[in-house]
C-alpha cells in the first residue's frame, strides 16, 4: 500500500513554492499550538484524567482550562455545557443521534437543511431509517440561504429537532440563523435547535445565547488547531444518549480516554482565534476579495459559487471553472505547490459532486469543475500573487486538453 | 464536500497526466468519436486514421482530448499508444483491464475511465465499419461490457436532467 504512495510522491516532488488552501479539508497546526501540546506527551498530563493521581488530575485541569476558555467565547456558557469529542463529524453524530436515541419512543421530525455536511445529513438520515423518525431536508436558494418562508413550511407540530450550519462549509453563507430559530421556537419552544458552527466559529459571531440555540457544534482543525479533537455545545437540561458505548470519564457522553495534548492544542488555537478577531478578519477578507477578483478578471467562463455579499463569510472562495474537471485541476495545482480541493464527482466516493452546489442550483458540469479556497491569517499577499500567477496557466492547459470546449 | 475517497494514483498516471502522448485533434481523421459528457464529468473524444492493408485495416493514427481527472486523461493516451499500429481486429480484443494494467492498475474507483477509453474505441470501430457497410467477422453485434457501461453512465445523467426538468415543470 505505501510502497505506491511513496512512489507518487517521488514523481511529485517538492514544488519551490507551496500555498496550502484546504482548511475545509485539514490543515497545518503552528508552532505556538504544537508548543503547547507536546508536554502532554510525555511530561504532564499524560495520565487518565478520571484517576485519582497526579498525572491524571494534571490531564483533568488541561481538559476544565480548555472547557473554559471555549466557553468564554461562545457567550460565557457554563464550561460544563461543553463536551470535547474527537471531531466536528462526531460532534455532529452526538447531536443528532444522541438526540434521537434519547427520544426514540417519541419519535418525530427532524429538520436538516439541504446544503448540510455530511455529518449532520447522514445521521439525520440514519435516525430516520432506524429509530423511526421522519428526516426532511429544507431547500436552500442559489445563494445557499434559507427563505424564512419556506422554513416555516417545513417547521410543525410535529418537529422535535432542526439542525442548520452557521456558516456554510463549501460556500461560506452565513445563514440567518436566529431568524431560523425564532420560527421555529414559535411553533414549539421545545424543539431542539442544534448549529454545526464548524465553520462560523472565529469567523462570525457565535454566541450561544444570542443565537438561541441549544446545541452547537466547534472543530478544532478549522481552526488551525490539532485535528482528531472538537466539541458540542449542549445547553444544561438538554438530555442526549451517546451513539458510542463504553467506559465514561469526563464526558458522560463521549467514552474513551480523553485526548489531552489534542485538547490542550484546541484550547491555545482558540485564544489565538480570539486575540485580533476582527482585524484577522478584515486582513483575510481583504486578501479572499483579491483572490476572487483576480481569478473571475484574469481567467474566462467562471461562476462563484456562494452569495458575493455580506452573507458570504470572509475566508471562503469557491469558483467553478467551466470545461474544466476539478479533480485535474487540483492535481495540476499541487504539482505547482497550490494546495486545494474540488467538489468534483471524480474524487467522491460515489461518483456524485457537491450535494452542496447541485443544492444551490449548479449543473453537475459546474459542480464538477469547483475548487474551493479557504484563507487565513497565514496567508500573505504573495501567496495569493502566487496563485494568480499559476492558477490562469493550470486551467489554460486542461482547457486546451479537453474536448469540451466554449 | 462529498463523500471522499483516497486515491494513490500511479507515478505513470501522473506522467502521463503532466505529458499526455497523441493528445490533440487529427487533421485526417477517419474516425472521430466521443464517449461520455460534461455532466458526467468525464468525455473522452477520440481521433483514429485508418490505412487499408492486405492483412486487414491498420490504426495508423490515433490520438485524443479528454475532460475528465487525472485517470482519464491518463487512461486515453495510454490506449493511444496500445492501438497505434494495430489491426482493428486486433485493437478491438483490447480490454479496459488492459488499460487500467497499462497504468500501473487503477483504483477501483477510476477503473470507469479505461472504461470510458476502450468504450470510445469501440463505438468508434463499429462506426467506421457501419459508415462502410461493413460487418467484419470478427466485431461482434452485441455490445461489449465497456459500450454498454459508458450508453449506461451518459442515460444515467439524462435520466436525472429529465427528472429535474419534471420536478421545475411541476412547481412552475
Amino acid at each position: 500500500m505505501s510502497g505506491r504512495v511513496r512512489e507518487l510522491l517521488r514523481f511529485h516532488g517538492n514544488p519551490p513554492k507551496e500555498v496550502y488552501y484546504d482548511i475545509e479539508n485539514s490543515g497545518f497546526v503552528p508552532k505556538e499550538v504544537i508548543d503547547v501540546m507536546l508536554p502532554y506527551f510525555n511530561s504532564i498530563g499524560y495520565g487518565h484524567p478520571a484517576i485519582t493521581h497526579k498525572p491524571g488530575w494534571e490531564a483533568l485541569e488541561a481538559i476544565y482550562e480548555a472547557k473554559e476558555a471555549l466557553a468564554r467565547t461562545i457567550g460565557n456558557v457554563d464550561p460544563e455545557e461543553i463536551i470535547f469529542t474527537h471531531s466536528g463529524t462526531e460532534s455532529n453524530n452526538l447531536a443528532i443521534l444522541g438526540y434521537a436515541l434519547r427520544n426514540r419512543a417519541r419519535r418525530g421530525k427532524i429538520v436538516v437543511s439541504s446544503i448540510e455536511h455530511l455529518s449532520v445529513v447522514f445521521p439525520a438520515q440514519h435516525a430516520s431509517e432506524l429509530l423511526g423518525f421522519k428526516a426532511v431536508l429544507v431547500p436552500v436558494d442559489d445563494n445557499g440561504l434559507i427563505d424564512p418562508e419556506v422554513f416555516k413550511a417545513y417547521v410543525d407540530r410535529e418537529t422535535v429537532l432542526v439542525s442548520i450550519q452557521l456558516v456554510n462549509h463549501e460556500i461560506g453563507t452565513i445563514q440567518r440563523l436566529r431568524e431560523l430559530v425564532d420560527i421555529a421556537k414559535d411553533v414549539n419552544p421545545d424543539i431542539v435547535f442544534h448549529t454545526d458552527a464548524a465553520d462560523a466559529y472565529g469567523w462570525v459571531q457565535v454566541d450561544v445565547k444570542k443565537l438561541n440555540v441549544d446545541m452547537m457544534t466547534i472543530s478544532s482543525h478549522k481552526i488551525h488547531g490539532p485535528r482528531g479533537v472538537g466539541a458540542l455545545y449542549v445547553r444544561s437540561g438538554i438530555e442526549l444518549e451517546s451513539p458510542l458505548k463504553g467506559q465514561l470519564s469526563v464526558e458522560r457522553l463521549w467514552p474513551g480516554v480523553e485526548n489531552i495534548p489534542l485538547i490542550a492544542g484546541f484550547k491555545k488555537a482558540v485564544e489565538i482565534t480570539f486575540n485580533g478577531f476582527d482585524s484577522r478578519i478584515d486582513y483575510v477578507r481583504r486578501l479572499r476579495d483579491k483572490l476572487i477578483k483576480g481569478i473571475t478578471s484574469t481567467v474566462p467562463h467562471t461562476l462563484v459559487n456562494g452569495p458575493l455579499n455580506e452573507y458570504r463569510v470572509a475566508n471562503n472562495a469557491n469558483i467553478s471553472f467551466l470545461f474544466v474537471e476539478g479533480e485535474a485541476l487540483t492535481i495540476e495545482l499541487s504539482l505547482n505547490g497550490i494546495y486545494v480541493s474540488s467538489g468534483s464527482a471524480c474524487s467522491s466516493r460515489v461518483l456524485e459532486p457537491s450535494h452542496v452546489l447541485l443544492a444551490i442550483g449548479r449543473k453537475h458540469e459546474e459542480a464538477h469543475g469547483s475548487i474551493l479556497f479557504k484563507l487565513t491569517r497565514y496567508h500573505k499577499e504573495e501567496d495569493v500573487d502566487y496563485t494568480l500567477e499559476v492558477l490562469p496557466k493550470a486551467v489554460e492547459r486542461l482547457r486546451a486538453v479537453s474536448p469540451w470546449k466554449p | 464536500m462529498s463523500s471522499r475517497i483516497p486515491l494513490p494514483y500511479s507515478p505513470k498516471v501522473l506522467e502521463l497526466f503532466r505529458n499526455p502522448r497523441n493528445l490533440g485533434p487529427l487533421e485526417d481523421a477517419d474516425v472521430v468519436e466521443m464517449a461520455g459528457s460534461p455532466a458526467c464529468g468525464d468525455m473522452i473524444k477520440l481521433y483514429l486514421k485508418i490505412a487499408h492493408m492486405e492483412d486487414g485495416d491498420y490504426i495508423e493514427k490515433a490520438s485524443f482530448e479528454s475532460y475528465g481527472c487525472a485517470a482519464n486523461i491518463a487512461a486515453a493516451s495510454i490506449m493511444t499508444e496500445l492501438i497505434i499500429g494495430k489491426r482493428l481486429e486486433d485493437a478491438w480484443r483490447i480490454s479496459w483491464k488492459d488499460v487500467s494494467n497499462e497504468l500501473g492498475g487503477l483504483p477501483p474507483i477510476k477503473y470507469h475511465c479505461s472504461i470510458l477509453a476502450v468504450g470510445a474505441l469501440k463505438r468508434g470501430i463499429r462506426s467506421y465499419y457501419r459508415r462502410l457497410g461493413i460487418q467484419p467477422g470478427w466485431l461482434p453485434k452485441d455490445l461489449t461490457i465497456e459500450e454498454k457501461q459508458v450508453i449506461e453512465e451518459e442515460k444515467l445523467m439524462e435520466r436525472y436532467y429529465r427528472s429535474m426538468a419534471s420536478l421545475d415543470a411541476n412547481q412552475g
